[in-house]
């Protein structure tokens, strides 16, 4: 079978992305080398520190925690008690403080980076031009093919897991930067320039802090991403509960399976409720 | 003294200027210039000159211009052409720190929707000026705290916005203006959104202030009658052309062309105002708690001889006459209720005001302006006869 089409010489899409990564990782070796060292360091200590601290201090702390950002009331840290209790109770902990680990470095570089970035777009007709079909390509492309980049970079392990994890993760805090600022009364933006603010005045005095619900809204949602990347990034050698579910899945576990995708919604509940939370306290 | 001068100042608004300017030159209208060119002609060549010290009105209907050439004088928007000089110095060359210093320190602006910022306090927004001036602390609450109390609002001063009415915030808006003591002040439709009454208030006011600090005020509106009661000059707008300047008298009496006259003729004040245009605050009492010795209080108070019975609600019930609570009291009743008397005339607060000057030719007392059956206001025989004439004085 031969059609017209085929008459076009294959395009080598990709090799030239292949070349495109050799590249960059022979040319940026150091810069990568130094990340990874360095990440893993600092994730490993932060997964000893978390590690070190007694179970029941840490379900305490997190209960307290609810209690004060569900402000006093009791389900959520009823929940957060009985969820936690629950995940310790299945031999799971380790697992989940890797997980949390993991998030956690994710979601705070992905607010680090994603902040700015927003604040850029919205400032810059031409930024907003370039990132916005940026985001779109982050997020349509499936979350597996960064693991390929990630790992070329950076190995395997939980910084090339947190790498995937953040460009999974970061489009919604940039998005919603973006959309709060620009979404401020004019009027409030020309009362603040008819006064004589420097850019820097009014965006810290004024936009910010009326784009903080839409920015947190965000920042929830990069959370919510950020943990839903676990068990992809358990691929690459992430530790936590994506591996248990990876390897749940790989020998049929049902039951063993189910524990661990039990554990990973409980803590998806806690952190969306907990950065929730956080918005509506100040108001 | 010269304060303000603007010279031919454009702002063409779009991509295709230079073909707009040219088709402005050969006078053609707004829209077909925005059908030829896309572009929208905001203002074109106005040039005028506001002296220190005085309300200079900037009247026109809405997409006159007028909000735009307001903007243009502290440079919320970029003239297109022109320069306006305040004080001799050009604003319209300035680099981006000699405006801000000129923003900061020489005008500022009170807007229509307010502007208060809804995150922070009412005092924290009266101090915003100086905040970004980079004033300490303890000195810029204290001009705050000053500019609060002249607007009477100190006790309110850790509230937040949306929990005042329109008209408290949008004094907030004018203190926070006078807390920077800036020579010039550009209020865009700043009593706009206030129900009659209160812009009335505020246009006293604002007259009162300017008696005691003597600011130059540019002022937009689309009122005529608000224009003529606080402009000292008024240049009427239309196109984003200035079509007169003048004090209220000249614009009434000599008219610069059919425009001009067409818009003073609106002002046929039996026609335009409506009974909630002319309704004064209701001297009241609230039947189901106040007895006749606080009603004989009230109308000593308020000197009247009748007030106006509403319940907890505000709904409209009839009137007392000072007699019936004269004579509760010699009785010894305490419940006015049985001395009510629900004789009064309504009228709803969009009725026109001629249909108002029937219904009270015959009236005993006040005319009751309502909503439902809310009472909004009344309306007193004097404020008609004055209303109606004025229109004849407007139209004669």
């Amino acid at each position: 079978m031969s059609s017209i089409l085929d008459t076009l010489p294959k395009i080598p899409l990709a090799e030239w992305v292949d070349d495109a990564m050799k590249w960059l990782t022979t040319t940026f070796r150091t810069g990568f080398d130094f990340i990874k060292i360095n990440g893993k360091w600092l994730m490993e200590s932060t997964s000893d520190l978390l590690m070190a601290i007694p179970p029941v201090v840490f379900i305490l702390l997190m209960v307290l925690l609810a209690f004060f950002a569900s402000r006093k009331k009791l389900g959520l840290p009823t929940f957060t008690l009985v969820g936690l209790l629950l995940v310790y109770n299945q031999g799971l902990w380790p697992q989940l403080m890797d997980t949390f680990n993991l998030i956690l470095y994710a979601s705070i570089l992905s607010i680090i980076i994603g902040i700015p970035t927003g604040i850029l777009m919205a400032k810059s007709e031409t930024a907003e031009k370039i990132i916005k079909p940026t985001l779109d390509f982050m997020q349509t492309m499936p979350a597996f093919v960064y693991l390929i980049p990630a790992v070329a970079f950076f190995g395997i392990g939980l910084v090339p897991g947190v790498f995937a994890s953040i460009i999974f993760a970061l489009p919604p805090t940039v998005r919603m930067t973006n959309l709060g600022i620009r979404q401020v009364p004019h009027e409030l933006v020309e009362a603040a320039d008819s006064y004589g603010s420097t850019g820097t005045q009014k965006l810290f005095k004024v936009e910010l802090p009326l784009a903080k619900s839409t920015i947190m809204a965000g920042i929830n949602q990069t959370v919510m991403l950020a943990l839903s990347m676990v068990v992809t990034a358990s691929m690459i050698g992430a530790d936590g509960l994506g591996r248990n579910v990876l390897s749940a899945l790989q020998r049929a576990q049902a039951g063993t399976g189910f524990v661990a995708g039990i554990s990973l919604v409980i803590l998806a509940i806690i952190l969306d409720r907990l950065t929730q939370s956080l918005d509506r306290k100040k108001q | 003294m010269e304060k303000i001068r603007v010279e031919n100042v454009s702002k063409i608004f779009g991509k295709n200027v230079k073909e707009a300017l040219a088709l402005v030159k050969q006078e053609k209208s707004k829209t077909e210039i925005l059908k030829e060119t896309g572009a929208t002609v905001g203002v074109y060549d106005t040039s005028f000159t506001v002296n220190e010290g005085e309300i200079f009105v900037i009247m026109g209907l809405s997409g006159s211009g007028k909000s735009t050439l307001v903007r243009l004088l502290n440079r919320l928007i970029e003239p297109t052409s022109g320069n306006i000089f305040i004080d001799g110095a050009n604003i319209s060359t300035m680099n981006k720190e000699a405006l801000q210093k000129v923003r900061r320190e020489q005008m500022s602006m009170v807007f229509q929707n307010f502007g208060l910022f809804p995150q922070r306090t009412l005092l924290q927004n009266t101090e915003y000026g100086l905040e970004v001036r980079g004033m300490p602390k303890a000195e810029r609450r204290e001009k705050a705290e000053k500019a609060l109390e002249n607007a009477g609002l100190l006790a309110y001063k850790d509230q937040y916005p949306n929990q005042l009415s329109g008209g408290m915030q949008q004094r907030v808006g004018l203190a926070r203006a006078l807390a920077n003591d800036p020579q010039i002040l550009l209020m865009d439709e700043a009593f706009s959104a206030l129900d009659p009454l209160i812009r009335k208030e505020m246009q006293d006011e604002l007259l009162e202030l300017q008696d005691n600090v003597q600011k130059t005020i540019i002022f937009i509106t689309h009122d005529l009658n608000e224009a003529l009661r606080i402009g000292d000059h008024i240049a009427l707008m239309k196109d984003g052309q200035i079509i007169q300047i003048g004090t209220g008298e000249d614009i009434l009496t000599n008219p610069a062309n059919d425009y001009v006259r067409s818009f003073v003729e609106d002002v046929d004040r039996s026609r335009v105002l409506t009974a909630e245009n002319i309704m004064v605050r209701p001297i009241s009492i609230n039947i189901e708690l106040d007895g006749p010795k606080v009603a004989l209080q009230r109308m000593r108070e308020e000197e009247v001889s009748l007030l106006i019975a509403v319940d907890r609600h505000r709904n409209l019930q009839g009137y007392i006459t000072a007699d019936d609570a004269r004579e509760a009291v010699k009785q010894g009743q305490k419940d006015l209720r049985t001395y009510l008397h629900t004789d009064i005339e309504t009228v709803a607060k969009d009725t026109l005001i001629q249909d108002v000057f029937n219904v009270i030719y015959d009236a005993r007392t006040p005319v009751a302006v309502v909503e439902g059956k809310r009472l909004l206001g009344v309306i007193i025989r004097g404020v008609v006869i004055e209303a109606l004439a004025k229109t004849e004085e407007v139209e004669s």
